[in-house]
């Protein structure tokens, strides 16, 4: 993977920067240009809550190749507690625990690499919070 | 606008076709939708294709298979919108005529999915989803459709077993089609016991990889009538087409498909018609669990109850709104950008009365659905035969 598409997602992918628009209250992840019904907006930097809740899950038996070592893993989509929605993994979890509604929270994890003398690619997982 | 009609329709068996290049498996079904038409020329050309640069290193396939069609100079491109990149075509073929520039449009679709590694395949087909958002993260296509499984049984008690009478179902009606890929039938036991993909679906509630083309001619009514042979005039009377957020997480619901439910209310009011008016339907059921949502977006059955409408038989052959009589992707397979096409072909048999052992007596309107993505991208049609 060339680096300048890792390099460009850092500030989402380390530091959760999203957009908020100042004139509806919206925030947007990764960060919009256009507001979501086609207007230009006002925005500020907005920096994502790291507590939500797991609003749906899967795991991953089959996974791609770059994900093989890791398979089988949980992807979900967590609802933050400001109600803006992420998919990531879930890790560090026990099988029984694992339910629609329990409390997660986002953390700097690795999550991929390219290959064995490639990018390793960071970003957040989720990690139960109760 | 002008009438526009189905005047031919070609398509070979799918399958794992090894022995057939992507160029060689379109002509065939392209020069047998012409045969059928009874035409000699066409004025143009577009081929419904998702990926042919990820999976067979060839683009620009429109001016290829223009040529190698024996159709030289005529106007030819290719369209994409992921697995509705058939559906795509068509509607654009139609408007192609329904604007008066032209008079005969071939839609195509193709897709050769087995010259690359699963690996490979799997890559290619996840650029539908949001790569970096998405993708990125681990999540595979049946992954998503996982996640809105998931869903859809927490709100509305969908069952795993609902999931697989689909299944069940669709592959009861493509044990009925020669063309289909996978022509065999499986038990709820066996679907529900088969290789696990991404919790809660296993492989068999997943649509195959599959090499494949489909090809329909259209042309405007006037035409039409001339050149028509004996097949019945199947006319299109409505076409929706919708798109929504790429991304699952930037939906405000995941147990449905806004996009799926807005092309389909356009499709009804182009055409006139409503949910009772249609009497038979293809829907993309690329996983089981699309099937269900799109019952209940395209107003067969109410918001959450499509799990109980499909395990009462209500879809089958027979039923109150027969789905998926080809098989659906599920038994005859989705080489992607040739589903669209496909649907539109059987939906068109069906209203000339040429499905034999899995015909649906009397059927005079009918429905296509096709999506790409997880149903970012909607396109529906509506046909009736004159």
């Amino acid at each position: 993977m060339f680096p300048a598409r890792i390099w460009r997602e850092f500030p989402q992918r380390y530091r959760l920067e999203a957009v908020k628009n100042k004139d509806t209250g919206e925030v947007y992840f990764p960060p919009r240009y256009v507001s979501k019904d086609g207007k230009k907006f006002n925005g500020e930097k907005y920096i994502l809550p790291d507590e939500g809740k797991i609003f749906t899950y899967t795991v991953i038996d089959v996974p791609p190749s770059q994900f093989k070592d890791e398979a089988p893993y949980v992807v979900c989509i967590v609802e933050l507690t400001d109600g803006t929605k992420v998919t990531c993994q879930i890790t560090d979890y026990q099988k029984e625990w694992l339910a629609i509604g329990k409390k997660v929270r986002l953390e700097f994890r690795r999550v991929q690499t390219d290959a064995h003398h490639g990018v390793i690619s960071y970003g957040y997982k989720a990690v139960p919070a109760e | 606008m002008r009438d526009v009609a189905i005047i031919g329709v070609g398509m070979t068996k799918w399958g794992e076709i090894w022995e057939k290049s992507l160029r060689q498996m379109f002509v065939e079904t392209a020069y047998e939708a012409i045969a059928d038409a009874g035409i000699e020329k066409l004025d143009g050309m577009y081929v419904g294709s998702m990926s042919p640069g990820l999976f067979v290193g060839q683009e620009h396939i429109g001016a290829l298979l223009a040529d190698y069609l024996g159709q030289k100079n005529m106007p030819a491109g290719r369209v994409e919108s992921a697995c509705a990149s058939g559906g795509l075509a068509v509607k654009c073929a139609f408007l192609d005529i329904a604007s008066g520039n032209s008079n005969i449009i071939l839609a195509g679709g193709v897709e050769k999915m087995t010259d690359v590694s699963g690996d490979g395949a799997t890559y290619a087909l996840a650029t539908a989803a949001d790569q970096e958002y998405e993708v990125f993260h681990g999540a595979t296509f049946p992954g998503l459709y996982a996640m809105m499984a998931r869903r859809h049984m927490h709100e509305f008690g969908t069952t795993r077993r609902q999931l697989s009478h689909v299944a069940v179902k669709n592959h009861e009606n493509g044990s009925k089609n020669p063309l289909a890929q996978y022509p065999f039938k499986v038990t709820l036991e066996g679907v529900e016991s088969s290789t696990m993909i991404a919790d809660p679906l296993t492989i068999l509630d997943c649509s195959p990889i599959t090499d494949g083309a489909a090809a329909v001619i259209l042309a405007d009514m006037e035409t039409a009538k001339k050149v028509a042979r004996n097949n019945p005039l199947v006319k299109i009377i409505g076409i929706g087409h919708a798109s929504d957020s790429i991304a699952l997480h930037d939906r405000p619901s995941l147990s449905g498909l806004e996009a799926t439910r807005l092309a389909g209310e356009r499709a009804y009011k182009m055409s006139g018609k409503t949910p009772e008016d249609i009497n038979v339907a293809e829907f993309h059921d690329c996983f089981t669990i699309a099937e269900i949502i799109v019952l209940e977006e395209l107003g067969f059955c109410p918001k959450g109850k499509g799990g109980e409408f499909t395990e009462a038989c209500n879809t089958h052959i027979g039923g109150k709104i027969p789905v998926n009589t080809s098989g659906g992707l599920k038994s005859k397979g989705h080489p992607v950008g040739a589903t669209g096409v496909a649907q539109v072909i059987e939906i068109t048999k069906q209203l000339r009365g040429e499905c034999g052992d899995r015909q649906v007596e009397g059927a005079k309107v009918g429905l296509t659905q096709n999506m790409g993505g997880t149903g970012a991208s909607s396109i529906v049609h509506i046909m009736e035969v004159l």
